[in-house]
């Protein structure tokens, strides 16, 4: 059904898959570090945290990814030709795209953990400073565990939008599983079969999160008492 | 960053600000048409009604809205059958794709909001109008669907933005919108700065447009849920 193009739509899933979990990581990153700025007492630190996940969370992904794809060479080939580099640099796609999801779900993401850590009882970290912890383990031992159960189901949300964000990066010729549905399209000028099979795939991939986060909800929520059956 | 080739394409960036807004207006008013009935049927407690409807939304809410846009613009010629019916001249333009496939995606978003707010209405408000002697149709029209279509309203608004982001892709299917007269701009100038960052700019504006939109729409029919002081 697939005229032997099954086996190149699965490596540009893992294509796929690889951008995806690489922009979770730069985003998990940055929605820390936002989330803990827009929490901390400096007003400049707030301000510009504000600035990151309203101005990023307003505009198009794919606007953005253009900017950084194109803008990004721009500057990089500028900036070599600076320092004395003669020859021209291509932007890689895939770090382009990863950069630019990631940039963007940080700002979701941190929306995400601020009220996640607001959610921890104060008395919890200073109960931790009273045990003679220092700020970095009551981070670590005490707020990130309680903070991540808050986190887990918006997290699990922006994960499967993300996912699904991915796509886009086809447009800026990334070799994942949309374009090589593309080419598979444009050889056997099937174009249903090979998109609508793209999009099994990225149903697959959804279901299977789904249940993995079901699974990590349940991990996560041991010794809580739930008070609705 | 030079001012002068953005001034001079204005008017270019006028009309795809244009083509964006109706793009946007078209497919939310055909989705939001559609999610209504479909809404009902999704809460209807019989399996063979709200199955076929809950198949539909996950379908179309797994899978990115790039996959949906190729399906009809490039899927569809695939099939003799769309060659030779009626719809084959609407289906060629990129412009009713677009309308298309978009106003499909955001009536599976739209048929959720709305179910959820309905399953939401708290038990009391239909006791309460049976107890006053409505009939079914009238809970239906005076209670239920006005009760949860306020409801609906900060879910729909965060929609409306989504789907705002959502049309960027039109420039992806040839159309011309702001993004599409972005790219346009770039490759006549290849000043890619300043052609995203306008466009950027001006989603943002219209991003910020929206929430207040939603805010004044949300004082005027959600005062009764407002926190009291």
């Amino acid at each position: 059904m697939l005229h032997g193009y099954g086996p190149t739509l699965l490596e540009g899933t893992l294509v796929t898959l690889s951008v995806a979990l690489a922009s979770l990581a730069i985003a998990a990153v940055l929605g820390l570090a936002a989330a803990s700025m827009r929490l901390a007492r400096s007003r400049a630190l707030q301000g510009l945290a504000l600035a990151y996940t309203t101005l990023i969370r307003g505009v198009p992904d794919l606007v953005l990814m253009l900017l950084v794809f194109y803008g990004g060479q721009l500057a990089v080939n500028e900036l070599a030709a600076r320092l004395g580099h003669a020859d021209y640099i291509d932007i890689d796609p895939y770090v382009a795209g990863v950069l630019t999801i990631g940039f963007i779900f940080g700002a979701y993401l941190a929306e995400t953990f601020r009220g996640a850590f607001l959610a921890v009882p104060a008395g919890q970290r200073e109960a931790g400073l009273a045990c003679g912890m220092s700020r970095w383990q009551v981070m670590r031992r005490i707020l990130l565990p309680q903070m991540l159960r808050q986190a887990l189901p918006a997290l699990g949300n922006n994960w499967l939008v993300l996912i699904k964000s991915t796509a886009i990066v086809s447009v800026i010729g990334l070799n994942d599983m949309m374009q090589r549905a593309g080419q598979a399209a444009g050889a056997t000028r099937e174009p249903f079969v090979f998109y609508a099979a793209a999009g099994a795939i990225y149903l697959a991939i959804t279901g299977v999160s789904e249940l993995g986060l079901r699974a990590l909800a349940q991990r996560l929520a041991v010794g809580v008492r739930r008070s609705l059956p | 960053m030079t001012p002068g080739p953005i001034v001079e394409s204005l008017p270019l960036y006028a009309g795809g600000l244009w083509v964006t807004l109706q793009l946007l207006v078209i497919s939310l008013a055909a989705g939001g048409m559609a999610a209504l009935p479909l809404a009902l049927l999704r809460v209807h407690p019989s399996r063979w009604v709200h199955g076929p409807v809950w198949c539909f939304t996950y379908a179309i809410r797994g899978t990115p809205l790039l996959v949906q846009l190729f399906l009809v613009y490039y899927g569809l010629a695939q099939f003799e059958a769309v060659r030779a019916s009626v719809a084959w001249p609407w289906l060629q333009s990129a412009w009713f794709c677009a309308c298309l496939a978009f106003a499909i995606n955001t009536c599976a978003y739209t048929t959720e909001i709305i179910a959820g707010a309905l399953a939401a209405t708290p038990h009391g408000e239909v006791e309460a109008a049976r107890a006053l002697g409505l009939s079914r149709a009238q809970v239906w029209r005076r209670i239920l669907l006005p009760s949860a279509l306020r409801r609906s309203l900060p879910a729909y608004g965060n929609e409306v933005v989504l789907m705002l982001h959502g049309t960027a892709l039109a420039g992806v299917v040839t159309l011309l919108d702001l993004t599409g007269a972005a790219r346009e701009v770039y490759a006549r100038h290849y000043l890619p700065f300043e052609a995203f960052l306008t466009a950027g700019a001006l989603y943002l504006a219209l991003t910020l447009a929206i929430v207040a939109l939603q805010h004044l729409l949300e004082r005027r029919w959600l005062a009764h849920l407002r926190p009291r002081a």
